[in-house]
């Protein structure tokens, strides 16, 4: 956005080359802090990967390069023989995030909805209700809540693992909404029910494309937070619906005592990048449709 | 108003009295209480079908060829496996849950040698006496005192570990036998270059264990037979002071307050250090990996102690039944099944799991694949476990909290052995 | 040229023409807003509601006692509010009954100073995330060639589940490891107090900022472009444009990515229970919860009432005073109407 201004505010050759010398600085600024982001985040991460890619034996080498590169710890991954089903547990954790995603945004949409849009009374009550729901330590739910899944035969279900972390995702899917909702300009809605749309219609039509990046970025949080999810999992699963966090969490060394950090750096690797490629995919192909411009 | 508010929420307030409800009837206690569970100890002996077996990851695959073994010679008895994860605390909190909601299909489960007394006295291991009897003949003794609790066995061990010392041959051509004998040859290290001792001394479990042997081989006791802590004694003073005197001295490096098992193999593969205490597996691992510096140079001994072998902690799992199984002829089965010389063989070879059959450690074609079974023996046989208590989750909290203080030097050996018996005194006189 | 305006071309026909009476109108609105809000209140009473009914009962029964004789559990009986009492006034049961404070090395003499423990956390974390966070966003929203791998960078350190993540980082952080061979120091990453918690802080802020600089991104993303070509045209500074534009228009979204974060702060687990496992002045609420978990039962659904209890305070403060704005105005609404 600084760019084309910048051009437009210029109204002589002189003003130009000073604007322009301006805009060099401030995208060289960009650049480097962009760097500097980049190097942050991705250097534990480059750590993670040199240590996936290294032999075993030397497990706790501290030489910052690849060195000792092999294929095994995925091998061991992903190993069936030693009890490890990653592909198994990335097919469940993908349909259980995908799930939860799906419906935590559908009730969230509607929940949101209606607290940014209608009058009615408890507003405040609903509102702290939601947020408390986000105040229990996670770690005294799980006793009761897999005691109730046992009373009705649910545990290792999917639904059992599913409902449970659409509740988690919720109160900020829903706040997350609001707030953004909120900002919406819904006279524009109003119009477009006068044009005759109904509600729902004028909704989908008019204000869902608006609010897309807010709620795409609802929807990366609540995935992530989903496919993250280890507590509840990990005591409501079995073998056919363990998730990647539980699958990981199981992995063991040859002997016991023996800590399996290269195979859980591998793991890590392999659930880590098809999910950031994923995000990006679906960032390229659906919201870039949706808000082509919007922060131009 | 009222009405629209009351409509609005009426879904609400059904699910919260459907809520209130269901946990009046689910037992909100937690724990099944004494009362009905011994009702059940005494149901479904003679029970016979499918069951189930839970234990922590196969770290080997040793599990499965046994379990196939027992499939096919008991086809209406098959076993299911149900494997739980590597980490101990979170089989430990696993088989709680499923305790507490009276599963019935966790039939058999592998217990560490520390969960017994409490799994016990919650009632919710059959007591194997009676009609479920089974032999102890020829197991080491200190792996059946883990699996027993108020002089009645609970559970059947399974398999055993225990401490080990691991020394530089190449600079000490004898190993210490006694505890001064090692810190007189920390000389040689320091004119090496190089660290003495380390254990696990890092705030978790492995602390517990390392300050239960310096405690134990000096002749003290951590919880008397009745249940009552007798910690704050001279000989455990003399225990814990002197793991406190050689963290002071240099002796055990600083940085082996930050150990757990695998940063100590880790320092001392790389040939940092003159003496490990450390559990069997090291041995293998440190033959054979790839950065492993001491591959030829490394040997081992018992733990050091006053006058001859220390008392090492003991690790290793027991195998317990469910009071809530249905099929409890079928475990008792399968529980002889497992610890059978030929099973116990199999464990050995296949997983270097140490057995708790004391004929197999001189058993001449196992030695030879693992060279340390006769030290682990006198390991096993001057072991004492770690306090058979069904607080042992605070008591071991006590322990560590404590003793790490006394290691920082935040806290004097006297204060730390008097706040560690007051803090397990408070948690056993619950 | 930012969307929202396009479809409003469209549109001019006259308002009013659907009169319709307040009262009913409001009627139908709160009868909608019922049949929209029910699906997210049904989910949370299943998850949720049960679970704190569950712990609150529980939380008024003793634990269970051994029976001398048996050497078996017995159920404890009612017992008030006596496991509240022994959480804040530190009280415990010594031999023979009587009640004395708790000696170091229970979990009851550790409830304060885990609670210091866990709002210093908090507020030191949340305070750099936010920071950082704000950075990342401003950063993420420019438009420049690359923008798609800072993206997908900062996106990485969310990703990777929290149990690899404090595995990772106590592997960084081991005396023998990264960290000290990297930067040639010898430091007991976690053997002692300040790097202890420096340790977990780090790793926190590295796992968590992505989280904080998507919300905020989003929030970046609603304020139209043209309110800055008016503001520059106006003659407006960077720093004029940021405080006066930028500010009050990413608050809303900056307050609910501030408010879950504290949220998610006050109950944090994993990292300290990987990395140091509570050694070293690292205990925080919800450690102390696990490990009472596997003491004594309704102690700890009496501990997890009262961790629930301060982050409510906590929460109830933020929105009262630094205004999340999701709340704050929501409920102004609401209140209007009471009256």
């Amino acid at each position: 956005m600084s760019t084309s201004t910048a051009t437009g505010d210029a109204r002589t050759a002189a003003a130009k080359g000073v604007a322009r010398r301006r805009v060099m600085w401030a995208s060289s600024r960009t650049y480097i802090s962009a760097i500097v982001i980049v190097v942050w985040c991705l250097l534990p991460f480059y750590w993670m990967v040199v240590t996936a890619f290294r032999d075993v034996g030397y497990t706790f080498d501290p030489t910052p390069f690849f060195t000792h590169v092999t294929w095994d710890n995925f091998a061991t991954a992903f190993s069936s023989e030693m009890g490890n089903h990653l592909d198994r547990a990335l097919l469940n954790s993908l349909f259980i995030s995908g799930v939860t995603t799906a419906v935590a945004l559908l009730f969230g949409v509607f929940a949101a909805y209606a607290l940014a849009r209608l009058n009615f009374r408890g507003k405040f009550m609903v509102l702290g209700v939601v947020l408390g729901a986000s105040m229990f330590p996670g770690v005294a739910i799980v006793t009761p809540l897999f005691q109730l899944f046992t009373n009705i035969n649910w545990t290792g279900t999917y639904q059992a693992l599913i409902i449970p972390n659409i509740s988690f995702v919720l109160p900020l899917t829903v706040y997350t909404l609001t707030s953004f909702f909120r900002e919406m300009p819904w006279e524009l809605e109003e119009a477009a029910r006068i044009d005759g749309c109904t509600a729902g219609e004028a909704f989908r039509k008019v204000i869902m494309p608006l609010a897309a990046p807010a709620v795409f970025t609802t929807a990366i949080l609540a995935f992530i937070a989903a496919w993250n999810e280890y507590l509840i999992a990990s005591i409501l699963s079995n073998d056919a619906t363990q998730t990647v966090t539980v699958a990981i969490a199981s992995f063991a060394g040859s002997q016991p005592h023996q800590e399996p950090y290269t195979a859980v750096m591998a793991a890590g690797t392999v659930v880590t990048i098809p999910l950031v490629v994923l995000v990006l995919i679906f960032q390229r192909k659906i919201v870039a449709g949706l808000t082509a411009g919007a922060v131009k | 108003m009222v009405r629209k508010m009351s409509k609005m929420y009426l879904p609400l307030a059904a699910i919260a009295a459907a809520a209130m409800a269901l946990s009046a009837c689910g037992g909100g206690s937690g724990g099944g209480g004494g009362g009905d569970a011994s009702g059940d100890a005494g149901a479904n002996l003679d029970g016979r079908g499918p069951i189930t077996y839970v234990q922590g990851k196969d770290n080997s695959n040793v599990v499965r060829p046994l379990l196939d073994k027992w499939n096919a010679a008991h086809p209406d008895e098959k076993v299911t496996f149900k494997e739980q994860s590597d980490n101990a605390d979170q089989q430990h909190d696993d088989l709680v849950k499923n305790f507490q909601a009276k599963n019935v299909d966790y039939d058999v489960a592998s217990v560490d040698v520390i969960w017994t007394a409490e799994f016990a006295a919650r009632g919710w291991l059959q007591p194997l006496k009676d009609k479920m009897a089974v032999s102890t003949e020829g197991m080491l003794p200190a792996t059946v005192k883990t699996g027993t609790y108020n002089e009645v066995l609970y559970t059947l061990p399974q398999t055993s570990d225990g401490g080990i010392l691991y020394y530089r041959k190449d600079l000490v051509p004898t190993p210490p036998k006694t505890w001064e004998e090692m810190m007189g040859m920390c000389s040689i290290a320091k004119d090496k270059g190089i660290d003495c001792y380390a254990g696990q001394f890092a705030q978790y479990e492995g602390l517990t264990v390392n300050v239960a042997e310096a405690i134990n081989t000096q002749g003290g006791e951590i919880i008397g037979k009745d249940g009552k802590p007798t910690v704050n004694s001279a000989d455990a003073k003399v225990g814990l002071g002197n793991l406190v005197t050689a963290y002071k001295n240099g002796n055990i490096p600083k940085q082996a307050l930050t150990y757990q098992e695998e940063q100590g193999r880790q320092s001392f593969e790389a040939g940092k250090l003159l003496f490990l205490r450390n559990w069997p597996y090291v041995y293998n691992l440190a033959k054979t990996d790839g950065s492993s510096t001491v591959k030829d140079t490394f040997g081992i001994a018992p733990l050091p102690g006053k006058d001859g072998p220390g008392a090492s902690s003991l690790g290793g799992h027991n195998m317990g039944v469910s009071v809530y199984s249905k099929n409890k002829a079928t475990a008792k089965d399968f529980l002889a099944f497992m610890t059978s010389p030929e099973s116990q063989k199999f464990y050995a070879t296949q997983g270097s799991l140490a057995p708790v059959l004391g004929d197999l450690y001189d058993d001449a074609e196992l030695v030879k694949q693992l060279p340390y079974l006769p030290v682990l023996k006198t390991s096993i046989e001057n072991a004492v476990p770690r306090p058979v208590t069904p607080f042992y989750p605070a008591v071991t909290q006590a322990i560590q909290q404590n003793s790490f203080a006394a290691l920082q030097g935040s806290k004097t050996v006297d204060q730390a052995l008097t706040d560690m018996e007051a803090a397990i005194s408070t948690a056993v006189s619950k | 040229m930012s969307t929202h305006l396009d479809p409003a071309v469209k549109s001019s026909k006259t308002p009013g023409s659907k009169e319709v009476g307040a009262d009913r109108k409001e009627k139908t609105q709160g009868r909608l807003a019922a049949m929209l809000i029910t699906p997210t209140m049904v989910v949370l009473a299943i998850v949720i509601a049960y679970p704190v009914v569950n712990a609150i009962i529980m939380s008024l029964q003793q634990d269970e006692g051994l029976d001398p004789v048996t050497g078996t559990f017995v159920a404890g009986g009612f017992a008030g509010f006596a496991n509240y009492i022994h959480w804040i006034f530190q009280q415990c049961t010594g031999p023979g009954g009587t009640t004395v404070s708790c000696p170091p090395g229970t979990l009851g003499a550790q409830f304060w100073s885990a609670t210091g423990v866990t709002f210093f956390f908090t507020v030191i974390t949340v305070f750099f995330e936010t920071i950082l966070g704000f950075w990342m966003a401003l950063i993420m929203a420019r438009a420049f060639r690359g923008r798609s791998v800072l993206r997908a960078a900062v996106l990485v350190p969310w990703a990777i589940p929290t149990a690899v993540t404090a595995k990772l980082w106590f592997f960084i952080f081991a005396f023998d490891g990264i960290a000290n061979t990297l930067f040639h120091t010898s430091i007991l990453w976690t053997g002692s107090e300040g790097p202890a918690r420096a340790a977990i802080i780090i790793a926190d802020i590295w796992k968590t900022t992505p989280f904080m600089a998507l919300l905020i991104l989003a929030g970046l993303q609603m304020i139209p472009g043209d309110i800055y070509e008016a503001a520059k045209v106006d003659g407006a500074s960077t720093w004029q444009r940021f405080r006066m534009i930028t500010l009050p228009l990413v608050k809303p979204a900056l307050m609910v990515a501030i408010l879950f974060r504290v949220l998610d702060a006050l109950r944090m687990y994993d990292l300290p229970a990987i990395m140091t496992g509570g050694a070293n002045g690292t205990t925080t609420l919800s450690i102390l919860v696990v490990n009472q978990i596997r003491i004594g039962f309704n102690s700890a659904a009496a501990l997890s009432t009262i961790t629930f209890l301060i982050i409510f305070i906590v929460a109830f403060i933020f929105v009262r005073f630094l205004g999340a704005n999701a709340v704050e105005s929501a409920s102004g609404e609401a209140k209007g109407k009471q009256k």
